[in-house]
């Protein structure tokens, strides 16, 4: 593996005192491809991914990316880490009362002044940017309509786009295609693969669609009970895996 | 037999009490059919007394009209700004609590006064004139505006902030891009209706002398002009109507 990007060790997220969530996780990411995190609902797989961008904030441990511990940054060091890393959402949480170019600006809302942001005068290479990116995800005639005049898809599309404006060093993606239809899914997905492969940008995926996982990442992480209990390339995992990871088999 | 529908013993119950209480609280306030025909009397020859409407001190009338709208006007300006940063500090689900909650006490307290008795005290302290009237509204704007537009910015979607934050967004561009775009229609809802009650509200105040028409009515009832009267309420009313159908246009363009 070449550099990693991301050293988690030792996370732990305890929501209650006593009942973790997460417990002592160690991973290393690496710096290109797709990382999947399987296992079932209410293992820790979001949570994990929102310790690394501190939208959770860790009990325990330490999350090392770039030679700072992003679990102990605060204020504007915060900001700026958060700024390097992306983040695509299950149900896209766009701002739906602002425009797609709007939204897709909100991933340089770390970068450019104030006055900026409020008076819509973003730099012209941002806005030449987002129009690129927007042509990428294939929207190109949707920048001044609203948010919520979109169907799911589109959102996703507009939520790839604003996180890739953040120039991330590091996407992280928490269930993007759970809320769409599967072939809409597997759109995205590719769309997403295609996009951060072009620019060289890691990507956390967390899924439930095993197939899906299978098919775009380079390395599947498997948890349950808050622990990693597979880690390895996607013909590696067997149904032995599958029953240990979301428990049982007849579903197999 | 099968019963259908359960009796409501406590409602009959508390309907009778209702009644009882009425009929003996009226006999109470010695409100008899006797006073009720002489009260009906009365208000006839009142009425007939405003007729016609007096309009030769339009001049008077105007200047009082003016100056109730010029109040309304600064009055509900100065409380939508105060608003917006007491709505943003009340608000549970952005603000911490030690924030909050004095926030909330103190926009509690703007609304507990009616705006007459805030009016009464401001003439009292800051003396007579349309000042003490600019205060008394925009202290009752700010009740109003603020407490509904911190419910407004509870009921908002988290997720959407949440992913305006995960870009690295400061503060305040959390609150430009995530929360102002969630609740500004609202907002602007809530201030215009405010706008439409300060304009009612500041044809009264005048009347404890705290400026505009309200001192003028007050002052013809006094000396028995029921023609002027009659004629200063036509205009009031006139006012509102107008007032009523700019609003409503302005909220239809808005939607």
């Amino acid at each position: 593996m070449t550099q990693p990007i991301l050293e988690i060790r030792g996370l732990v997220k305890e929501y209650q005192p006593g009942k973790p969530v997460l417990r002592g996780i160690d991973l290393s990411i690496g710096a290109q491809g797709i990382t999947a995190i399987i296992g079932p609902s209410g293992t820790g797989k979001s949570t994990l991914l929102r310790c690394v961008n501190r939208l959770v904030e860790p009990t325990q441990g330490s999350i090392m990316m770039g030679g700072q511990d992003l679990a102990r940054l605060r204020g504007g060091a915060l900001r700026a880490a958060r700024r390097r890393i992306g983040m695509v959402f299950q149900e896209y949480n766009l701002v739906e009362r602002l425009s797609v170019m709007e939204n897709v600006l909100t991933g340089r809302l770390g970068y450019v002044p104030l006055w900026r942001a409020w008076l819509r005068r973003y730099p012209r290479e941002d806005l030449d940017r987002a129009f690129a990116l927007l042509d990428a995800v294939g929207l190109p005639e949707q920048a001044t309509r609203r948010a919520d005049a979109l169907s799911g898809g589109q959102r996703q599309r507009v939520g790839i786009a604003r996180a890739l404006m953040q120039s991330p060093a590091l996407l992280l993606a928490d269930e993007p295609t759970s809320s769409l239809d599967p072939k809409t899914a597997v759109e995205v997905m590719e769309l997403m693969a295609r996009l951060t492969g072009e620019a060289g940008v890691p990507v956390i995926v967390n899924i439930h669609n095993v197939e899906l996982a299978k098919r775009f990442a380079v390395r599947i992480i498997g948890m349950t009970g808050g622990r990693v209990v597979f880690d390895g390339p996607p013909d590696a995992i067997s149904n032995d895996h599958l029953s240990e990871i979301y428990g049982g088999e007849d579903w197999l | 037999m099968r019963r259908a529908f359960a009796p409501n013993w406590p409602a009959r119950l508390g309907l009778l009490a209702l009644a009882v209480y009425s009929i003996w609280a009226t006999s109470q306030l010695g409100i008899t059919g006797e006073r009720l025909a002489t009260g009906l009397g009365e208000g006839g020859r009142f009425l007939a007394r405003m007729w016609p409407p007096d309009f030769t001190r339009w001049e008077l009338l105007v200047e009082g009209l003016v100056e109730s709208m010029q109040i309304a006007v600064i009055s509900t300006a100065l409380g939508i700004i105060l608003s917006l940063p007491l709505g943003l500090m009340a608000a549970r689900n952005l603000a911490p609590a030690w924030l909050s909650a004095p926030t909330r006490g103190f926009i509690a307290v703007c609304r507990s006064l009616h705006y007459v008795i805030v009016a009464i005290l401001f003439v009292k302290a800051i003396g007579f004139g349309a000042l003490a009237g600019v205060a008394a509204l925009t202290v009752a704007s700010l009740g109003f505006v603020a407490k509904l537009f911190a419910e407004a910015i509870e009921e908002i979607s988290m997720k959407q902030v949440e992913a305006v934050r995960a870009s690295g967004a400061g503060p305040a561009a959390v609150l430009l891009y995530g929360v102002l775009p969630q609740v500004a229609s609202r907002f602007i809802g809530f201030s215009l209706y405010q706008l439409d009650s300060n304009l009612r509200n500041s044809t009264l105040v005048g009347i404890v002398g705290a400026g505009g028409i309200g001192g003028t009515l007050f002052a013809a009832f006094k000396r028995f002009d029921y023609d002027f009267v009659a004629a200063i309420l036509l205009a009031i009313i006139a006012l509102i109507f107008a007032a009523e159908i700019v609003a409503g246009r302005i909220r239809a363009a808005l939607q």
